[in-house]
């Protein structure tokens, strides 16, 4: 068996097709073990995503995963946004990436556009910081809610320094 | 702060109550199987609303990750959905293989597609007897949990461990399958269809079950896509994705099977599309162990592929040969370095589309490292599915969904 899904939709065609829309807001186009990957400046998040589901040809309407990346090296741009998009028709996925400063960590939310994005965002607030404008319930949601960091941050180690119940002589490590 | 204070609880029209009762559907309760809390608004019977809280079995798996090694996080991918934690380990196997560019051998991928749909047959048989209890109809359970029995004797004899598998190594598995395992696999495969015929008998007719499950928390097709369903819940709304069709990995185009497929997504259509893959799980494992046979001479004892910086050499070799030596240490201390890259691979979990996105920096641990966890993202919808139905309706259909506490928190 095995379906082998003609693929009409080429990495080359998306690349055409956003350039042709977005022109040079659109760029670091890449394409890694097969899926086409590219930014975009972050306040044109929803304006891409939102192209990418409506056009005729394009049809990317599932929202696999939304997370985020800590580069805290790349100063301006140590937060990124990263979705990963599927066209279910075509069997084509795509990644689509926006970077944002620590300082101002502001990106539109997704979830009017895919209900999956809610509680993606949220973890992802959660652990990096991003604020998500436009969300309808930005709050923790896997750590507790009176944690005042961002544990996934590079800045961050492993362990909870602020834990003042265990006591290291008894981990071996007095 | 009450979480309903937040929000604006209104009665629905016609309601006789004065106002809503709140009702904890705390974390540690029979009917939720696993550790996760829903604050109820509840109008009598009917569920107005409900305030989820998840995050209890949260234990940093990504923030972990970027300390281990490759081969280090084999054994945390296992704790995400640890009902059926080989396809966990697989997909995780399979993401390290993609971003150092190993080909594994057929007879590894046909090893691996046996483990993988034994898991399978194990989440479901979990979720749909699960349900049965939910409803009422003990025995089922347990009537089946002497075969999942035997599927955590076939994963013993191949890795050591039942429940927390970590079976399997980076491109392919740590030693061959014994003949106890191939012994045990064919007492599974003679006894355990007749089995599930007498299951399927108890509910899939039942008068009480269909009552209970038909029409109950249901979810329209789009609606599914929108909330980022996959996996059964997914396929019982009508839409045919399964990764194990879309994108094959580890040889699954190979193999003959169909992908059942709902109308309504209600519960009924849920138990009866994960019924349906247990039989074609079964197809497949049958296939594959046919195929296996068909290996004759050299090719038959081939149970990993050639991948030196990864896989731990023979000990006999350890105590003889100087490289081999070198790359026990090296593996061991993790000193060997990755390629560059960003990976993103899907597998077909028991409940859908689990995918690993695996940034590498070129150093001995992942840069970044996340779980795509298909219970956490269509547990979202459970407000939606449960709205204005009975509370009992609501516990079958958190049964239904398969909630895997671990899945929703890693």
């Amino acid at each position: 068996m095995g379906k082998n899904i003609k693929m009409a939709l080429t990495n080359s065609y998306i690349q055409e097709r956003l350039k042709e829309k977005f022109g040079d807001q659109v760029y670091n186009f890449e394409e890694t073990y097969g899926m086409l990957s590219f930014e975009a400046p972050k306040d044109h998040n929803l304006k891409v995503m939102q192209f990418l589901f409506d056009d005729e040809t394009l049809q990317f309407r599932f929202l696999t995963d939304l997370c985020a990346v800590n580069y805290p090296d790349d100063k301006g741009r140590e937060l990124a946004v990263v979705y990963h998009l599927h066209n279910l028709v075509e069997n084509v996925r795509i990644r689509f990436k926006v970077f944002t400063s620590v300082e101002t960590p502001d990106v539109f939310t997704a979830s009017q556009l895919f209900s999956s994005a809610n509680w993606m965002e949220r973890e992802t607030y959660d652990f990096y910081g991003v604020n998500f404008v436009g969300h309808p319930n930005l709050k923790r949601i896997l750590n507790v809610d009176e944690m005042d960091y961002f544990p996934l941050r590079k800045e961050y180690p492993l362990e909870d320094q602020t834990r003042i119940d265990k006591d290291d002589e008894m981990f071996g490590r007095g | 702060m009450l979480a309903h204070q937040q929000h604006n609880i209104k009665l629905p029209e016609g309601s006789i109550e004065k106002e809503t009762t709140t009702l904890n559907v705390g974390p540690t309760h029979p009917a939720t199987h696993g550790v996760f809390q829903n604050i109820m608004e509840l109008d009598g019977e009917r569920v107005v609303s409900t305030e989820q809280t998840v995050g209890y079995i949260h234990r940093a798996f990504e923030k972990l990750a970027e300390r281990r090694p490759l081969y280090q996080i084999t054994p945390i991918t296992d704790r995400l959905n640890y009902c059926s934690s080989p396809i966990n380990n697989m997909g995780w196997h399979l993401t390290c293989e993609k971003l150092l560019g190993v080909q594994t051998p057929k007879r590894v991928d046909y090893l691996r597609i046996i483990i993988m749909e034994l898991a399978r047959i194990s989440d479901h048989l979990i979720c749909n007897s699960i349900v049965g209890v939910d409803t009422g109809a003990y025995t089922g359970f347990l009537y089946v949990m002497q075969y999942r029995e035997l599927i955590y004797e076939i994963y013993e004899e191949v890795c050591g461990s039942r429940l927390t598998t970590n079976i399997g190594r980076i491109g392919g598995f740590e030693r061959n399958f014994s003949n106890t395992a191939f012994t045990k696999l064919e007492k599974f495969l003679n006894e355990y269809p007749k089995v599930l015929k007498e299951f399927e008998n108890l509910f899939a007719r039942n008068r009480i079950f269909m009552d209970r499950t038909q029409g109950t928390g249901g979810i329209s097709a789009e609606r599914a896509l929108n909330y980022g369903f996959t996996g059964p819940n997914l396929r019982a709304a009508g839409v045919d994705y399964d990764v194990r069709v879309h994108s094959p990995y580890s040889s699954y185009e190979d193999f003959n099977f169909t992908v059942p497929v709902g109308k309504t997504g209600d519960n009924y259509d849920r138990f009866l599309v994960r019924n349906a893959e247990m039989w074609q799980s079964l197809s497949i494992i049958e296939q594959a162990y046919q195929k296996i046979q068909e290996f004759k001479g050299a090719d038959a004892e081939v149970y990993h592929a050639n991948v030196p910086e990864y896989y731990l050499p023979k000990k006999e070799d350890v105590y003889t040969k100087m490289e081999a030596l070198i790359w026990h240490f090296k593996i061991i201390m993790g000193e060997v370095d990755m390629p560059k890259g960003e990976v993103y691979q899907a597998v077909e979990g028991g409940n859908g589309e689990l995918g690993f996105y695996l940034i590498s920096d070129g150093g001995r641990t992942p840069f970044r490292l996340h779980f795509r966890r298909p219970c956490f993202i269509y547990y979202q919808a459970y407000p939606e599915l449960i709205q204005g139905g009975m509370l009992s309706d609501a516990i079958v259909t958190m049964s239904s969904l398969n909630l895997i506490a671990g899945e929703l928190d890693a």
